[in-house]
């Protein structure tokens, strides 16, 4: 089966007064259809910029997307201009941004916002729109459809208008939905809600998922496989059983025990990882992690370690991976 | 009914650094209701937002109470109003006996060094146009705690040490610095007038993951070496648990359960609570993917216009007919554990 989307090598950067911002320096993944991708990593690591990309919502300038490949159903979508991208963009791939509170437009209805992306993308006039409408908002939970899609987001609360988000995202019936930090915004028991919710519906559906975010409780829950990111490279890649029962990067790992649980003994003190995420702009010669990393050798200084397999389907960029997996016994 | 005050603390636990002092800040029904009002020349009356709606809790020296709940539960509110940062419409604030609540802004003034604190957001909290020495020395000067400006020097470059900082950063501005390192300015500028007692409100939810441990290491260290005493507004549970000696659960302005950390992470009562948790995903996937989340339906009501009885009956799993007529009233369920709910 071939993957539903397949990036290659993409790098994006941005050209500021203060550097070039390599945000995305050169990753590659793919999603098969039906599957439940996450992409983590901490602010600033590239995450949600790698996710614009596809999307081509990279604000330009400063942004631009200077070398790879972004291939959805075997076409590549980094040639294509904004006409012809914005049939794919809500139409085949669906985006659910992390606020609910400015990613809706306050000053349409959401019955409005909701029945636009309908009449463009499948060609339904006004009423059938409406009636999709009313029916997906009532799939995503949201009480008295008909009488929401008069009101504007701002008589909704977070919770209920990243419900309406959802249902933005899937009244198209796209192929893959890219959520950008979904729940962030948001309480605990309304996370879990919403969560639930995606999870079910994308299920439903078959659609794909690329979920956003730096919560590994989230992602551990919710998705099948793991990007983990770190300075605008992905540094492991596994299914999420393998990756949090046998990380192979220090960072994975700093990242897992960094962390206090609930699940376990109330541990003395917290094992945190040293250091500062570095610059974007003046990243050095070799490994990024280098400076807040307790594995190092001579090596890590000079050379960039290749994402390499280091087990089935699970893959690691890190030249002392070996040694990290004999140290945790 | 609030119970009395006395029984509210535990004294089941002691510190990790030893005994418990006595108590430092004993907080008496407490409400702080805001005004909504219309028009602008004659300002209409429209209503209450009952952001802190009765809330009782002890604070003992040396222990650290964490205040849980969801956003817009009054947890910050309640800080707040011990900080006298708002005038509370009803209640006392004792602070080693004194009421606060009485005390006008130049009596004040004694207290607002005594007790200090550590905003969420470091990127708000601190004035962008002000070097970090200048942040932090500025306290010292206003309160007369160091007049000589050389030794006040010298206490920043030892307060920025201390919080895990280099002197040098002194000359810097805040733009030039990351989170975690601005989270540590904030941190060094409430130590520097030598408090008691710090409100923590929020402060590593701003930050990263990886970051996040190294402040909660940061401020637990302060805790053993100052003999400080925090109350630590968060909501997320897990940090609570890891940094607290009793945790008090906020809905809507109320405190519904009250307990030793341990006994309350355990053994939880209130239905609310026992969502909460359930609701917290665990960083392993096989836990995870077999887990049943126990769900809570609904949202949290406005504070407007709160439900009538208990403020959590209509979310609530095992609420019945008495719970929508009848506040309930915190109760001791066991020794120092304190549920608000009369089906428990």
């Amino acid at each position: 089966m071939s993957a539903l989307l397949e990036i290659e090598d993409l790098r994006t950067h941005f050209f500021t007064t203060s550097g070039v911002v390599k945000a995305v320096n050169g990753i590659s993944y793919d999603v098969q259809e039906g599957e439940t991708v996450a992409i983590v990593g901490e602010s600033g690591c590239g995450k949600s910029v790698s996710a614009l990309s596809v999307l081509g919502l990279i604000p330009n300038p400063p942004g631009r997307i200077v070398g790879g490949a972004i291939r959805f159903l075997g076409d590549d979508l980094i040639g294509l201009d904004d006409l012809q991208i914005r049939d794919i963009r809500g139409r085949q791939i669906g985006m659910i941004f992390q606020e609910p509170m400015t990613s809706l437009n306050p000053v349409l209805t959401i019955g409005l916002q909701l029945t636009e992306t309908m009449e463009h993308h499948l060609g339904m006039d006004r009423a059938d729109a409406e009636k999709k409408a009313v029916e997906y908002l009532r799939l995503v939970g949201i009480s008295e459809p008909e009488r929401r899609i008069r009101q504007y987001p701002h008589h909704l609360s977070g919770g209920m208008r990243q419900r309406v988000m959802i249902a933005m995202a899937l009244c198209c019936e796209p192929k893959l939905i890219i959520a950008d930090e979904p729940t962030t915004a948001l309480d605990v028991t309304i996370q879990a809600q919403i969560l639930e919710l995606m999870k079910n519906l994308t299920k439903r559906m078959g659609v794909a998922l690329i979920i956003i975010t730096h919560n590994l409780g989230v992602v551990a829950r919710y998705a099948d496989r793991v990007n983990v990111m770190y300075a605008g490279k992905i540094i492991e890649r596994g299914l999420a059983a393998d990756i949090y029962r046998e990380p192979r990067h220090p960072y994975t790992l700093g990242l897992l025990s960094s962390v206090p649980r609930l699940d376990q003994p109330r541990q003395k003190r917290l094992d945190p990882i040293d250091g500062q995420p570095p610059d974007l702009t003046r990243l050095g010669e070799g490994c990024s992690f280098l400076p807040r990393c307790k594995f190092a050798v001579d090596r890590c200084a000079s050379e960039i370690p290749p994402l390499e397999t280091v087990g089935n389907g699970h893959l690691s960029a890190c030249w002392e991976q070996e040694n990290l997996a004999t140290a945790r016994g | 009914m609030t119970p009395d005050a006395s029984a509210l603390e535990s004294g089941a636990r002691l510190s990790r650094n030893g005994e418990l002092g006595d108590v430092l800040v004993d907080v008496k029904g407490l409400k702080m209701h805001f005004p909504i009002t219309e028009g602008i020349v004659f300002n209409k009356l429209v209503g209450l937002v009952k952001a802190v709606d009765g809330v009782d809790f002890r604070i003992r020296r040396g222990e650290t109470l964490g205040l849980v709940g969801e956003s817009g539960c009054g947890k910050t509110t309640t800080g707040r109003c011990i900080l006298q940062l708002e005038r509370p419409t009803e209640g006392e604030i004792f602070f080693e006996g004194v009421d606060l609540t009485k005390l006008d802004q130049v009596a004040l003034r004694e207290y607002r060094q005594k007790i200090q604190v550590i905003f969420q957001d470091p990127y708000s909290s601190l004035n962008p146009r002000m070097k970090i020495g200048e942040m932090i020395d500025e306290p010292m000067y206003v309160h007369g705690i160091e007049p000589d400006a050389q030794k006040r020097k010298q206490r920043v470059s030892e307060l920025l040490s201390v919080c895990g900082l280099n002197p040098k950063m002194a000359d810097r501005y805040p733009h030039e610095m990351s989170g975690g390192q601005r989270q540590r300015v904030g941190i060094a500028r409430a130590l520097s007038l030598e408090p008691e007692f710090i409100i923590c409100d929020e402060p590593v939810s701003a930050l990263d993951v990886s970051i996040q441990a190294q402040i909660i290491n940061l401020l637990e260290d302060l805790r053993e070496e100052y003999n400080l005493t925090y109350l630590f507004i968060a909501h997320d549970l897990s940090v609570v648990r890891h940094l607290c000696h009793r945790v008090a659960v906020m809905y809507l302005g109320r405190i519904v359960e009250l307990a030793d950390c341990d006994e309350l992470y355990d053994n939880p009562m209130h239905p609310y609570t026992r969502a909460l948790l359930s609701a917290v995903p665990v960083p392993d996937p096989e836990i995870e993917q077999n887990r049943d989340i126990s769900f809570v339906a609904g949202e949290v009501p406005s504070p407007i216009n709160p439900p009538p009885g208990c403020v959590f009956h209509p979310r609530c799993p095992i609420a019945v007919e008495s719970c929508s007529k009848e506040v309930p009233a915190l109760r001791e369920l066991k020794p120092g554990h304190w549920v608000a709910c009369t089906e428990v």
